[in-house]
């Protein structure tokens, strides 16, 4: 009579090999969420204080012209980034999609930045937008010696620096879901859409692009988190510079916590992104679990 | 005029001659099957008449103008899918809309052919609905009503009812047969599923290999087939086939397969039969009947139970013959009995498996 | 809109001039992608004197390596100028347990997740799932100190732990979902012959989990690998990842800054990574569309 204590010890074997899980779940995340939370109502500076100061340090952030200018910024990319991540993506999914000559080949490289960190984006894009060596004066040299390209350097310009070298580098993960999508459209669909005499670029619009909302919805999530995250390529690029023009809220955080030596203050930030990223996903989500109770019910 | 013309069709896909000088006159108001097995052509003969597919070679003339390389949505077809395609996104309205608002008629005309159509196919309660919210029937019936309002004169069908269940396809299939009825069109249909060649179609073509094996009503693609293909196609369980020779004597034309010895001498041949000709004779199942006073002797050897029948398969002269049993009489394995042979329904076939 | 349809074909074939212009617009875009590559190349491979001639574009005249064993062996990173090398052993040292660890882990958890299924699990599963969206900022001052109260704070445990935490949703998502769609008779009868919880985890599916470990080891080698903040926070002066000491070459040098070097040990940085993409090929794409369809 084996059955009774394997079985006993089975669940108890599963639940101890869930303990690592439990553990990270519970001290990792709420654990260092609320630890952050309650940081973020005091007045501490390098160390933790245990006073309460309300929401003080949260009027603070929003009277730092840094913090302002950083969350204007990240609200700008963000669009800008999002829009034409998924623009550009979707585009080269379809194109690829036409039964070219060399599709693995464009693959390759659409995808290839991808595989890079974003540190070396950052360095590399930093070097061709160098105005005194990279493509401002390649270009000159050739002949237009009015040309302009130094939006590097450029206060006002800077932040869309930032847009290029990341959707440089993110561009072809949205082609990777998109064409993923593409592929699971039944092919009868086309013949049928074609019988009804329906042009390529409407079929595209107005049938194709309708099924392709879970990927698209995909790709917005993965692009939002990426855009809420962006760090290693503003400080490898830019230093968040010139100046503080393309400061970044994650770097005005980690500025705080360990230059400026005020966790507080940062703590209250990464609290507002934090409820930034879960307003954000958190449609998606709810959208998510509907869809699966739907599906259970059919 | 909705009749399809087809001259000396040649398809060669991806290197491959799929379809060889192909003919075939499908006419107006009629219910034409296309059947074979996987591979046979039908589907690319079906995809080509719809302009889906480049023809190397040939002419097609649908309504009595040439068509063949008119755009599909210029020839005045319509197409069902195995899949529907139903445009998944948008309600069976919009679905059946979409084409007519991409030719830019006028919405009057627009509303107009819909509510038509719609009321011919019974949809109009479903109008609002998408495609995930209606069973098989009403989808069959959409995929229908979208090529209804385009005003197409010909309505091509790619085995709609491959990917259902029997149950479903059965009903289905009783409505497609009575869509016809009501509508008249001219209907081409593609199948490898010979029960509903049978009860569908007013002509069946059977197709092998890119060729046209058969073209005729299903009683007589059923009773007189061709060729040994034709006869092994269709009907279930298959046609028996026993191979022997024929044999003059006096009075009378004999089939020889010993011990087996029968009277054929009413056998329309085409052509003059030869002593010792090398045949092949086919009985249907139906045709073999299990009588005490049959004339020919054999043992049981399995029995299959219909419910509306049973099939027998009798052990004789070296063969297993199937036959049809519609008496609820039981029978026992290795069971000695006596049947007879209906030789006014044999099919001859010579060497080249043609019919004699 | 002429017919020019390739056999069988329902999707719409372009004409002519619309196929010239699907190629002009996938070739344009292709330049547009593999320029930096290329601009990475050539420059790391010119001396000084003709980068500061100022045509980035241009192939080397005279070409050198000499920016590749600088990038290597003698760079600036901080106050010793040792080359990247040691950041590549740093790296290695990370990633290599980081990710055995990971998928170690992750298997466990979606084993235990997907046949096992004990109470209460799937609520931890979602809020792990959750996690993952948590901004890393908010974690990092707590992490801070919870690894110096544990004595881990700058070492190497420490920043192979921290990885560790980050890359658990990941981690189990994909071998929860992979297990999820292995039929469960397959574990059923293993139960019936009496496996335990752990022999039949390990003599049984982690057998048949090949695709998956595969996928899960590309992503988090990359992962891992092209990290820069957790490194930077977490590795200690002594184990810093590559990632870290080639922005600390590029970005923190006084005096001349010498691009050839900094392009070289750009590459060198990049190369691990781009190695395994160019290899793996379509299970990198596999990784992609299975992590990024979350639950």
């Amino acid at each position: 009579m084996k059955t009774k204590p394997l079985r006993l010890s089975n669940t108890l074997t599963s639940w101890v090999a869930l303990v690592p899980m439990a553990l990270i779940v519970i001290i990792g995340y709420l654990g260092t969420v609320l630890w952050t939370l309650k940081i973020s109502v005091s007045s501490s500076r390098t160390l933790p204080t245990h006073d309460f100061v309300g929401l003080t340090q949260y009027l603070r952030l929003f009277n730092n012209d840094r913090w302002l200018l950083s969350l204007h910024n990240i609200a700008i990319y963000g669009a800008l980034f999002i829009i034409a991540a998924i623009v550009i993506g979707f585009l080269l999914a379809v194109f690829i999609d036409q039964k070219v000559k060399g599709e693995g080949l464009f693959r390759t490289i659409f995808l290839y930045p991808y595989a890079m960190s974003f540190v070396a984006t950052g360095l590399v894009w930093q070097w061709m937008l160098n105005p005194e060596a990279g493509i401002q004066q390649a270009v000159r040299k050739a002949g237009f010696s009015d040309f302009h390209f130094d939006w590097i350097v450029d206060q006002d310009m800077v932040i869309y620096t930032i847009v290029i070298a990341t959707l440089w580098q993110a561009a072809g993960l949205v082609m990777a879901l998109m064409l993923s999508g593409l592929r699971g459209i039944d092919e009868e669909i086309w013949k049928a859409a074609r019988i009804d005499g329906i042009p390529a670029w409407r079929v595209y619009i107005s049938i194709i692009l309708p099924m392709l909302t879970p990927a698209i919805s995909t790709a917005f999530v993965l692009l939002s988190t990426a855009v809420i995250k962006l760090f290693d390529s503003v400080v490898a690029m830019t230093q968040g510079g010139p100046g503080i023009a393309s400061e970044v809220p994650t770097k005005f955080i980690m500025d705080h916590l360990f230059g400026r030596a005020n966790i507080a203050l940062a703590s209250a930030g990464s609290i507002v992104m934090l409820i930034t990223v879960l307003a954000l996903i958190a449609p998606y989500l709810y959208a998510r679990s509907r869809a699966t109770e739907h599906k259970g019910a059919e | 005029m909705a009749n399809v013309s087809i001259r000396n069709l040649n398809v060669h896909l991806d290197g491959n001659e799929i379809i060889k000088n192909l003919d075939l006159d499908v006419l107006d108001g009629e219910f034409l099957v296309l059947l074979g097995p996987s591979g046979c052509g039908k589907s690319t003969l079906l995809h080509s008449i719809a302009g889906l597919n480049e023809v190397t070679e040939g002419r097609i003339e649908i309504g009595g103008a040439d068509m063949t390389w008119v755009d599909p949505s210029q020839r005045n077809i319509g197409m069902v899918f195995q899949s529907y395609a139903l445009y998944p996104t948008m309600t069976v309205e919009r679905n059946m809309s979409f084409s007519l608002r991409i030719k830019g008629l006028p919405t009057a005309e627009i509303e107009r052919r819909v509510q038509r159509a719609a009321e011919m196919l019974q949809l109009e309660p479903l109008l609002k609905r998408k495609p995930s919210q209606l069973s098989g029937g009403q989808r069959q019936r959409v995929a229908i009503g979208r090529a209804l309002v385009r005003e197409a004169c010909v309505f091509l069908f790619d085995e709609p009812l491959s990917n259902l269940d029997a149950k479903l396809r059965n009903e289905l299939r009783r409505e497609l047969k009575m869509l016809h009825k009501q509508l008249g069109s001219t209907m081409i249909y593609v199948t490898h599923d010979q029960v509903e060649a049978m009860t569908l179609a007013s002509r069946i073509v059977v197709m092998r290999n890119g060729l046209i094996q058969q073209i005729g009503a299903p009683g007589e693609v059923y009773e007189k087939p061709e060729n040994l293909f034709v006869a092994g196609f269709l009907g279930a369980p298959n046609m028996n086939f026993i191979r022997g020779s024929l044999a003059f004597t006096a009075d009378k034309l004999t089939f020889v397969a010993t011990p087996l010895n029968l009277d054929i001498s009413g056998y329309a041949f085409r052509q003059p039969p030869k002593e010792s000709q090398a045949t092949t004779l086919g009985i249907r199942p139906e045709n073999i009947h299990i009588t005490p006073s049959g004339r020919l002797q054999g043992s049981v050897s399995l029995v299959e139970p219909m419910g509306i029948h049973q099939v027998v398969w009798i052990n004789c002269c070296g063969n297993m013959i199937s036959s049809i049993v519609h008496e609820t009489v039981e029978y026992r394995a290795d069971q000695p009995i006596r049947f007879d042979i209906d030789t006014s329904k044999v099919s001859l076939f010579d060497q080249l498996e043609q019919r004699l | 809109m002429n017919v020019a349809a390739t056999p069988g074909q329902g999707k719409r074939m372009l004409t002519s001039p619309a196929r010239v212009g699907v190629y002009a617009f996938l070739i344009s875009a292709a330049a547009f992608f593999i320029l930096p590559l290329y601009i990475m190349l050539v420059t790391s491979v010119k001396p000084m004197e003709e980068i500061q001639l100022g045509n980035i574009f241009a192939l080397p005249v005279s070409f050198t390596i000499e920016p590749w064993r600088a990038a290597w062996g003698s760079a600036c990173t901080g106050i010793t100028c040792e080359g990247i090398r040691g950041g590549f052993v740093n790296s290695l040292a990370i990633t290599i347990p980081s990710t055995i660890l990971a998928i170690l882990f992750g298997a466990l958890n979606g084993y235990a997740l997907s046949f096992w299924r004990p109470r209460g699990a799937n609520l931890l599963f979602a809020i792990l799932m959750a996690g993952a969206f948590i901004p890393v900022q908010v974690m990092i001052f707590p992490l801070v100190r919870i690894l110096a109260m544990l004595g881990l704070f700058s070492s190497l445990p420490g920043i192979i732990l921290v990885h560790l935490i980050f890359s658990m949703p990941v981690m189990t998502l994909l071998f929860r979902n992979y297990y999820t769609s292995m039929p469960q008779e397959l574990f059923k009868a293993a139960r019936i012959d009496g496996g335990s919880f752990l022999r039949i985890f390990f003599q049984l599916i982690l057998p048949m989990s090949v695709p998956i470990v595969i996928v899960a080891t590309i992503m988090q080698v990359t992962g891992v690998w092209n990290d820069y903040i957790l490194g930077l926070i977490f590795a200690g002066r002594d184990n810093l990842p590559m990632t870290v000491q080639l922005n600390n070459v590029i970005n923190t040098t006084t005096g001349v800054r010498l691009y050839n070097v900094n392009m070289a040990a750009t590459i060198l940085t990049s190369l691990v990574p781009l190695t395994i993409y160019f290899i793996s090929g379509r299970w990198f794409i596999r990784g992609i569309t299975a992590g990024a369809i979350k639950g």
